[in-house]
């Protein structure tokens, strides 16, 4: 199905069909895709389902659980409330760019094994990349701060404590590391 | 795939988009950071057969000063106003609330000028522009109209804007010598839209306020301005009692809402409890004399 738009404005013809596809370029963890996506695609469903990294999870798909958080231009976003077509051009971080290699965890990654920061896992991916972002921000933060800032992600499991205690001792490794 | 089918279209340009609007017709909707449109279109709560995005039109991210105002451009973005020095000098107030919406993630995407364009009831940034008697200018294929915050507001989710039109910019006034600004709200959890809020700004010159502006989210379809608050602070040497007494009158002459009735303008679809009208004017009191008292505090006025 086609569907066009004949402009009266000199706009010439526009393509006013849903099901268009899009070409958009996105630098995933340092590898360069090109795809093309409907308007309607989100960026999340494109990073899980085109690009098989189901490290990002979905959860309540408006933007209010932060389980779907990647980084974008270096800026933790909700990929769920992000279409692809925004992120043209754009570079993004998902958990699984996080650690440095496939047998070594990010420090933050070793600490919330550790301290015990997750216990189902569902929100462990977006509140790895969050925590990453406060800790480059604050690398020394107190846990008021700490808790301050991962309120943008909803833990169910932890009651939060051991996800601070977690970024607390990341801290500590990673001033340690530097 | 959670959002409805649209057709999309990149506006090169503001005029590119403000053309595509016009010729694509009352079904499509303008798109700019996209966090409060993107739940909408997740929920299918808006189902627009076109979207005009804005995103990556040039020269529309500006924060800059031009003579007594401030100027933020349609796809500036809330963090980006969060940490500009120069809004925190000029335009206190405006800095204050943008802290307040939603969290970092959001405020990382999210415009204040599509907020403001948004037209939540309960949001913070329509209420400070209401506060702040922020000039918006609509752009359309047929030219320029600068509309104030008051006028621009006529119900929930509803401006005086035409369907065609771009909130190209938002101007907030300025702040000078004697002037102090404050935000105050209560949310139930961090980073939820508050139950009710409330934006002040006020001058005082030898001990005196000379001029003070106020508003409030929470407590009607819309955001509104405090007038009779405003009143009982106007010409007094301004103490706790002079505050506590505007405070109360600033809810005095508001109609109160059925239950359910205000409920339909916060929220499209009821996820949790909505506090009662009487709860919210309670708390729209407080938040009303707490954002005067440091208001005032701001200004070098009160002790």
């Amino acid at each position: 199905m086609t569907a066009t738009h004949e402009s009266a404005a000199g706009l010439g013809e526009i393509d006013t069909d849903p099901a268009a596809l899009h070409p958009i370029t996105i630098t995933v963890n340092g590898t360069t895709h090109r795809l093309a996506v409907e308007g309607r695609r989100l960026l999340v469903d494109v990073l899980r389902q085109d690009l098989r990294l189901t490290g990002t999870h979905t959860g309540c798909d408006q933007g209010v659980c932060g389980v779907c958080t990647v980084r974008l231009n270096g800026a933790t976003v909700r990929s769920c409330i992000t279409l692809a077509v925004q992120a043209d051009g754009a570079e993004v971080r998902t958990i699984e760019g996080v650690a440095p290699d496939a047998r070594t965890l990010h420090p933050i990654q070793q600490a919330f094994w550790e301290k015990q920061g997750l216990q189902c896992g569902f929100c462990t991916p977006g509140m790895v990349l969050r925590v990453q972002e406060i800790l480059e921000q604050n690398p020394c933060p107190t846990r008021a701060q700490v808790r301050e800032g991962i309120s943008s992600n909803l833990c169910r499991c932890t009651g939060y404590q051991f996800i601070v205690d977690a970024t607390v001792e990341a801290a500590e490794r990673m001033a340690e590391g530097s | 795939m959670k959002p409805p089918p649209f057709s999309y279209h990149r506006g090169r340009t503001v005029e590119h988009a403000a053309e595509l609007l016009r010729e694509l017709g009352p079904s499509a909707r303008l798109l700019a950071g996209g966090q409060s449109l993107l739940p909408m279109l997740n929920l299918r709560l808006a189902e627009p057969a076109h979207l005009v995005d804005l995103g990556s039109a040039p020269g529309l991210d500006v924060i800059r000063r031009d003579g007594d105002m401030l100027v933020v451009g349609a796809t500036a973005r809330q963090a980006a106003v969060e940490h500009s020095s120069d809004v925190r000098a000029l335009v206190p107030l405006l800095a204050e609330a943008v802290e307040h919406v939603a969290h970092p993630p959001i405020r990382h995407r999210g415009t204040v000028v599509g907020s403001i364009a948004h037209a939540s009831a309960v949001a913070e940034l329509p209420c400070a522009a209401v506060a702040l008697n922020a000039q918006l200018t609509l752009l359309s294929a047929d030219g320029v109209r600068t509309v104030g915050a008051e006028e621009f507001f006529t119900g929930a989710f509803t401006t005086s804007a035409r369907a065609d039109e771009i909130v190209a910019q938002v101007a907030f006034p300025v702040t000078g010598p004697g002037t102090g600004q404050a935000w105050s709200e209560f949310s139930l959890r961090r980073g939820n839209f508050p139950v009710a809020g409330a934006g002040a700004s006020v001058t005082v010159a030898d001990g005196e306020i000379v001029d003070v502006a106020i508003a409030i989210c929470g407590v009607s379809d819309r955001p509104v301005r405090a007038r009779a608050a405003e009143a009982a602070l106007l010409g007094t040497r301004p103490g706790p009692e002079v505050v506590a007494a505007a405070a109360a009158a600033s809810i005095a002459d508001l109609a109160p809402r059925v239950d359910g009735d205000l409920a339909a303008h916060i929220l499209p679809v009821v996820a949790a409890p909505v506090p009662a009208w009487g709860y919210r004017a309670s708390v729209a009191k407080s938040q009303v004399r707490r954002a005067v008292t440091t208001a005032l505090t701001r200004a070098g006025g009160v002790r």
